[in-house]
């Protein structure tokens, strides 16, 4: 069944293809700007943060082509749900024999799927044909496997994005208007979780932080495992970071959704 | 079908409200949604739940789907405790909110029915069979390739009505299910529920503010106000009870003094029109006549009784009997 919800999700955005080619040229656009910004930074401190140039680039395109498919500046699906939430709507959900949170996963990884296919591919393509982007390297075995480690991350950052989020569209419970947590939580996931720049250029203090948050679990970790950043036990303990991050995350969404349930009574009248 | 299917025994709900009392100050205030209720549907029945917004049907219909537990009294749905049961009793239930939707907004009907079908794991064959029928009784051929999103309201609420009976639940809970809608579509959901109670003896409790939807299906009624129910039988004992009246509105050739007429009181006077309250039990055919002999009409209609007022007339009689009540108490 949630392999079904998973498919019409995936369909559900398709239907959208103007949204999705703006997407495509803001993400694209967004890609050269940083690019340029990146090089002419990298060119005065040369290796900053442990990245040459090459990975540094990749590293930009990399983030552009993510940024939609793990849903960093929005709610992604949980939109939806954020809206059903608002106007009511959820209480009909309730009624079904599904669970809420594996509900809206399959629709969130849904939704990842097609902008996996759209908005991370394309500008990504662009990326690499203005640019040298460097891709797993090595004998084909330990490349196949840094591509494998690659998908693993990949899934595991969308659970955690998606857990985090399920987390944000939940206070709407209590808060109503999430204009203002949301975009707390678009500059908080952007800034912890190396989209601007990867947290191994912050200041040691600043990097601690983000290294504690979940939000590097995010981005820079599926990053750093592409561009090999780490070795095989780095990357298994990379991967078990992600991992982690999502089962603690999506176990405190059970804990408020059992809560905000109960929230639902009272205003649905 | 004399099998008792839902059985409320002093359910009671309430919630704790914090309210904003000043600048930083917040009082607790405990508000109870539902004071206890005791009533039984029979498995076939077709019942009508109303009473004014805030009343508490809402909070009913979220107890018996498991949804809300009850602070105290029992309750069940075919036996099952409801919220322990909540899976499972999913499966033998529909809900309809008439202004909520249940399908996907974006994509064709057949979409939202296809993944009904996985969530209620719905046998191929059953689901076929249900969906010709929905399908033919409710009109939705054309429809079912239709994103949603382009349906009118009346459309997707034949659509949402198919979706809740896709897995043939025993219980049907409908909320509003003719808000908003046009007199043919009206018409339409009328006949379907009717149909569908007869044919597969599927119990339905109706929510709704629109009498004639009360009186084209239910033979019983349930009228529910602050939290405790205030009437339970027939249509007729209700108007009786409520002493309901109708209203003749008379358009006149030429504008003439107040009309006198035994077994009605005038509203109100406007102009060439007059408006004649009667009482609902009594038929129109009499006075009609008498005033078309009586006078030159240019135009006259009945109007039905608002089911608000009948209600507020019994709720006034219901807080006499409360404050009588805690006095004796």
């Amino acid at each position: 069944m949630y392999a079904a919800v998973c498919v019409r999700s995936f369909r559900r955005y398709s239907t959208y293809r103007a949204a999705t080619w703006a997407r495509v040229f803001t993400n694209t656009v967004f890609g050269f700007i940083l690019t340029y910004t990146y090089i002419a930074l990298w060119h005065v401190r040369p290796h900053l943060g442990g990245y040459d140039l090459s990975a540094a680039i990749t590293y930009v395109w990399i983030g552009q082509g993510l940024l939609s498919l793990l849903a960093v500046g929005d709610l992604g699906a949980l939109a939806d749900l954020q809206t059903r939430i608002a106007n009511g709507d959820v209480a009909v959900d309730l009624f079904r024999p599904v669970d809420q949170q594996r509900w809206w996963l399959a629709v969130d990884a849904g939704r990842a799927g097609y902008q996996l296919l759209t908005n991370a591919l394309v500008p990504m393509l662009v990326g690499g044909l203005a640019f040298h982007l460097r891709l797993p390297q090595g004998p084909a075995l330990e490349a196949a496997a840094s591509w494998a480690a690659t998908a693993v991350a990949l899934v595991l950052a969308l659970v955690v994005s998606y857990a985090l989020r399920y987390l944000v569209a939940l206070t709407g419970f209590w808060l109503l208007d999430l204009r203002g947590i949301q975009l707390v939580y678009y500059l908080t996931s952007c800034f912890f979780g190396g989209f601007f720049l990867p947290v191994t250029v912050f200041p040691p203090v600043l990097e601690t932080v983000a290294r504690a948050l979940p939000f590097i679990a995010v981005f820079q970790v599926p990053a750093d495992v592409f561009l090999q950043h780490y070795d095989a036990v780095g990357t298994l303990g990379a991967l078990g970071v992600q991992l982690g991050w999502a089962v603690v995350l999506l176990g405190l969404g059970r804990l408020v959704q059992s809560r905000a349930v109960l929230k639902v009574v009272v205003q649905g009248g | 079908m004399d099998e008792v299917l839902i059985e409320v025994e002093g359910v009671t709900k309430s919630f704790v409200v914090r309210r904003r009392a000043g600048r930083l100050r917040r009082t607790r205030e405990v508000v109870n949604a539902v004071a206890g209720l005791d009533f039984t549907v029979r498995r076939g029945e077709m019942v009508g739940y109303i009473g004014p917004n805030g009343a508490g049907k809402s909070t009913t219909v979220k107890m018996l789907t498991g949804i809300l537990l009850p602070s105290t009294g029992r309750l069940r749905v075919a036996g099952a405790d409801p919220v322990r049961d909540r899976v499972r009793l999913a499966q033998r239930m529909g809900v309809v909110f008439g202004q909520r939707t249940t399908l996907w907004w974006d994509l064709p009907l057949r979409d939202s029915y296809e993944l009904a079908r996985r969530i209620y794991r719905i046998p191929e064959a059953t689901y076929a069979g249900n969906l010709d029928r929905c399908v033919e009784l409710l009109e939705l051929g054309p429809l079912l390739d239709v994103p949603v999103r382009q349906l009118s309201l009346g459309q997707r609420m034949r659509g949402d009505i198919a979706a809740a009976l896709l897995h043939e639940p025993e219980v049907l809970y409908l909320d509003e299910p003719t808000i908003g809608l046009d007199v043919v579509s009206k018409r339409r959901v009328r006949e379907f529920l009717a149909r569908i109670n007869a044919e597969q003896g599927t119990t339905v409790l109706l929510t709704t503010h629109d009498l004639t939807d009360i009186e084209q299906l239910c033979s019983r009624v349930m009228v529910i106000d602050h939290g405790r129910v205030v009437y339970d039988g027939g249509l007729d004992g209700l108007h009786r009870q409520g002493r309901s009246e109708r209203t003749l509105v008379v358009e006149l050739e030429r504008e003439l003094p107040p009309i006198e007429l035994p077994g009605t009181r005038l509203v109100r006077c406007e102009g060439t029109r007059q408006w004649l309250a009667f009482p609902a039990s009594a038929s129109a055919a009499p006075l009609v006549a008498e005033l078309a002999g009586r006078y030159e009409l240019r135009d006259l209609s009945v109007r039905e009784p608002e089911i608000e007022d009948v209600i507020a007339r019994m709720y006034g009689e219901a807080e006499q009997v409360d404050a009588a009540v805690a006095q004796v108490g």
